[in-house]
């Protein structure tokens, strides 16, 4: 694949995706367009996101052209788990020197792939190539050519150099290398008449394994996850589903939207975040089928898992009622996660459309009601003025505003990447609620609000130590 | 004399290695103030401050130029500009440490004249201190581009007094200390508390234990709200003694000789009960020196630190069946390598194998024959059969592969809590060692004891 401005600004104006168009439908949206700002920029790069959305893909080799930072400062910081191989979670790397930057860094790049695949013997390479190496032009795709020829193990190049943009591009750069190398490659080894693909999810904590197994017993296969526990041999055969279902996320949009063009695959956008979302999705696959025996199972197991629920929530509705949240975080979580908290009583006060399309942010406003404060805007400053004007009791959001909310002593929980819990599907509510309470009625709060007795004593005699000071 | 190997090759595997960028970025994070600045793409600071904040569980403020392809081709002079003046209107810093990337320093900006053409546009920014550094991803590790960063610290000319900022004045003799890469915040706070129980005044380069350490603030901010000040910069001149603790602290503290003929020595490390020791030792001639050698002072040893010596020398006693003969094997940069293998050689443990990130000449004098700079395979390789394995969090599934068990030590640790203030040096430091080390490897003894077995 060449990388040519055409193409990433195709990336970035996927037909499928509200971003692009604003209220009158007249003008592109900014959002996804814009450049990152020198001094404001936060966030990942194109590299960062290529490698989200591809290393989850858990018996390939994930190989790094490139110099010591992309690598060894990134390596086996990922939340995606595998349930075998574990091959994805080494960090291999051309470590770059000084000579090879000088005289290019082809060859040692074809050794490298040469030696992974002799000692670790992977299902395939995927190569990703960083702002260095793409600066000095190393061809990228002649060699993986080559080595594919040589060694006859798939090794796909993947065109994301950390200059290009930011990690939401690098996503669908990702999603490209699958699109033009992977994606069709193989039959299935048989069909099923409700095959499905899940687009977007990445099994953070494990996620996917809560929701996989109502799949199952409703009698739906999914044939390929991208990407999430993925092995190489699925997504290969992924032509061949007869619905792709994108989770949580447009990052990939352009697979769904390429998919539908090139194998007539239909998409639909689902949530697995809350019971009412959970349920959704459930019954959208089902009468996507039109099947009325697959429509009943569906519905039973809908019934069977809300009852559980019912109980396993009701002391924690209990203890969360009225608790006021302040939400952060992007797309489509935005409101899937209000409805989630709304599930469980909770209030929530402000939410971010930093990231939403405008369907999204519709949604929002119906969910939030009249006084909810929509955030355009997610400094660390703003959130907490948002949280302090709201008397909001807890933050969510992503692992990078923990610290914001910590430091200013204000519950906090992650809902973002980097997490540690899966809030999939029902048994992942039950977590949510868990970890909710957790941080709502922890008794740490009043300790770290807590005066020390002489800045009390010094506060209450104030007035007496200005006297004496005059 | 210990073999430095240096097998070059095609593949890294499981990388031991950090960058560059990320070392200087620590080292600029031990000034007050500090709001480091990468030229490069955003992506080379977010994975930098992912790695940090994972590590001290802090916010760790950073900042990108975010250069693009367009900029890449053309030339990232605006993007440093802009970048600068966003972030003096956002964040209010004392000083901005500007350091280089991979990609920009393939591309070749020339970041000196950048600087004084963002100097020549912009007065208004005369009096503040920008320190840039040159670090390109593609050569050295996290520990030599700390050590640049020093260097340029300790380079630098912060100019006069300004007329609100007064000098300040104290009694006691200032001794310059050079904080190496293997020193944690809880490191330096030890060293700068035996310092100044002698009496003297230390100006710690950097000073992580005042912005790493984990704390408190009572209102939110946006750059470090600790470490060495401009105003201490600004009076370097004043020590009559430069301390480099670490061996890769010699170049600078050569820099602070010639700027203002300050003498100085190196530490190579500060751990086990000689290096302290010795350390102490000259900390307390510094006073006596500049006494009338007619009356002589008698060299004056705090309480507390003798009281320290005879606790850490029981502690010796209890610790040293656990490590006698027990074979550890290494992956730590240079300076913690060194100052490691020797306090466990010293225990009666033998060093196996070790494995290094990047070259230096304290590598000549490791208690093994030979050193391998390489990544967490050759670590792997070469540590089959130990009894322990020391290194950072990526250690651990080697590890567990190896059945041996893991301390860890080094960048990053993500599955630990405290490096904000783990201390282990001094006499208290290396207690905190031995005990910790100790108890692994006693916990790995009973499991393997015929009690356990039956």
């Amino acid at each position: 694949m060449k990388l040519t401005k055409g193409k990433i600004n195709e990336l970035l104006t996927q037909p499928g995706c509200e971003h692009n168009h604003n209220k009158e439908g007249q003008t592109k949206n900014k959002s996804c367009t814009q450049q990152a700002q020198p001094g404001s920029a936060q966030g990942g790069c194109a590299f960062d996101g290529a490698s989200i959305a591809l290393v989850p893909i858990t018996d390939a080799a994930h190989l790094v052209h490139g110099s010591i930072a992309c690598s060894g400062n990134s390596w086996n910081s990922r939340g995606s788990l595998s349930s075998g191989p574990m091959v994805y979670k080494m960090g291999f790397t051309t470590d770059l020197s000084e000579n090879d930057v000088i005289f290019g860094g082809e060859k040692k790049l074809y050794k490298a792939i040469a030696e992974i695949i002799k000692k670790y013997n992977p299902a395939a390479i995927f190569v990703y190539s960083t702002c260095v190496t793409a600066l000095i032009g190393d061809d990228l795709d002649a060699v993986c050519k080559a080595a594919t020829n040589k060694y006859e193990t798939p090794v796909i190049p993947v065109h994301a150099p950390g200059f290009v943009g930011s990690k939401n591009l690098g996503n669908r750069l990702g999603g490209e290398a699958l699109l033009q190398h992977v994606v069709g490659t193989k039959e299935p080894p048989y069909i099923t008449a409700y095959d499905i693909n899940l687009i977007g999810e990445y099994n953070v904590a494990g996620e996917m394994w809560g929701v996989l197994p109502l799949f199952k017993k409703a009698g739906i296969r999914v044939l390929a996850k991208i990407t999430g526990d993925a092995r190489y041999e699925e997504v290969c055969t992924a032509h061949r589903a007869k619905l792709n279902v994108m989770i949580c996320s447009k990052a990939l949009i352009n697979m769904a939207t390429a998919m539908k063009e090139r194998y007539n695959i239909p998409y639909i956008e689902e949530s697995f975040y809350g019971i009412g979302d959970m349920n959704r999705c459930l019954r959208n696959i089902a009468a996507f089928f039109g099947d009325e025996a697959l429509m009943v199972r569906v519905e039973e197991i809908i019934a069977e898992e809300t009852a559980k629920l019912d109980v396993a929530l009701a002391p924690y509705r209990e203890r969360l009622k009225g608790k006021r949240m302040v939400l952060y975080t992007g797309g489509v979580k935005s409101w899937s996660i209000v409805s989630a908290a709304q599930d469980l009583g909770m209030e929530v006060v402000a939410t971010s459309t930093k990231k939403s399309t405008e369907e999204d942010k519709a949604r929002i406003k119906q969910l939030l009601g009249e006084d909810g404060i929509m955030l355009e805007k997610g400094s660390p400053e703003e959130l907490l003025r948002v949280i302090e004007k709201t008397k909001a009791d807890l933050l969510v959001a992503g692992g990078r505003n923990q610290y914001t909310a910590l430091k200013a002593r204000i519950p906090f929980l992650d809902i973002n990447q980097e997490r540690h819990h899966p809030y999939a599907g029902y048994v992942g509510m039950v977590e949510m609620a868990r970890e909710l309470d957790e941080a709502v009625h922890s008794p740490i709060w009043r300790q770290v609000r807590k005066a020390a007795p002489w800045e009390i004593w010094q506060q209450e005699h104030e007035s007496l130590l200005n006297l004496e000071a005059e | 004399m210990t073999t430095v190997l240096n097998p070059q090759k095609s593949l890294s595997v499981n990388p031991l290695k950090m960058s560059q960028p990320l070392g200087a970025a620590l080292a600029f994070l031990g000034l007050k103030g500090m709001m480091p600045l990468f030229h490069g793409a955003q992506g080379c600071t977010a994975f930098a401050k992912v790695v940090l904040v994972r590590h001290f569980r802090e916010s760790i403020p950073l900042s990108t130029t975010a250069m693009t392809e367009v900029s890449t081709i053309l030339g990232g002079e605006d993007h440093v500009e802009q970048a600068i003046l966003t972030i003096v209107d956002k964040y209010k810093p004392q000083v901005i440490g500007l350091l280089t990337t991979g990609l920009t320093e393939t591309r070749g900006d020339d970041m000196g004249r950048i600087l004084k053409i963002v100097r020549e546009k912009h007065p208004e920014l005369a009096s503040l201190p920008i320190i840039s550094v040159s670090t390109p991803d593609y050569k050295g590790s996290l520990q030599d581009g700390y050590t640049a960063a020093i260097e340029s610290i300790v380079a630098t000319d912060y100019g006069p007094f300004a007329s609100d900022e007064p000098p300040t004045v104290s009694m006691k003799p200032q001794v310059t200390v050079l904080c190496s890469s293997h020193l944690s915040p809880g490191d330096v706070e030890e060293l700068k508390s035996i310092v100044e129980a002698f009496g003297l005044t230390p100006v710690m380069i950097p000073d992580l234990s005042r912005s790493l350490d984990g704390h408190l603030e009572d209102n939110p901010h946006t750059v470090t709200t600790g470490g060495t000040t401009i105003t201490q910069l600004k009076q370097l001149n004043r020590s009559c003694l430069t301390l480099a603790i670490g061996e890769s602290m010699r170049k600078s503290a050569q820099i602070l000789e010639g700027r203002f003929g300050t003498k100085y020595e190196v530490f190579p490390r500060l751990a086990g009960l000689d290096a302290v020791d010795a350390f102490l030792w000259r900390l307390s001639q510094i006073l006596t020196s500049r006494c009338d050698h007619h009356f002589p002072l008698v060299p004056n040893i705090p309480a507390n630190l003798q009281r320290q010596r005879r606790q850490l020398q029981d502690v010796i006693l209890d610790t040293h069946f656990y490590f006698g003969g027990k074979k550890v094997s290494l992956a730590l940069e240079p300076d913690l390598l060194y100052q490691t293998a020797w306090l466990l050689t010293e225990m009666g443990a033998k060093i196996q194998a070790a494995v290094t990130t990047t070259k230096s000449p304290i590598l000549e004098s490791l208690p093994i024959d030979n050193v391998t700079i390489g990544d967490l395979a050759d670590l792997e390789d070469l540590a089959a059969g130990s009894d322990l394995i020391i290194t950072n969090s990526h250690g651990t599934a080697l590890s567990k592969r190896l059945q041996a068990p893991l301390y860890r030590m080094g960048y990053p640790i993500f599955d630990q809590l405290g490096l904000g203030q783990r201390c282990l040096v001094g006499y208290r430091g290396t207690m905190q060692f031995l005990f910790d080390v100790g108890n692994i490897l006693m916990e790995e003894e009973a499991k393997h004891s015929p009690a356990t077995l039956h």
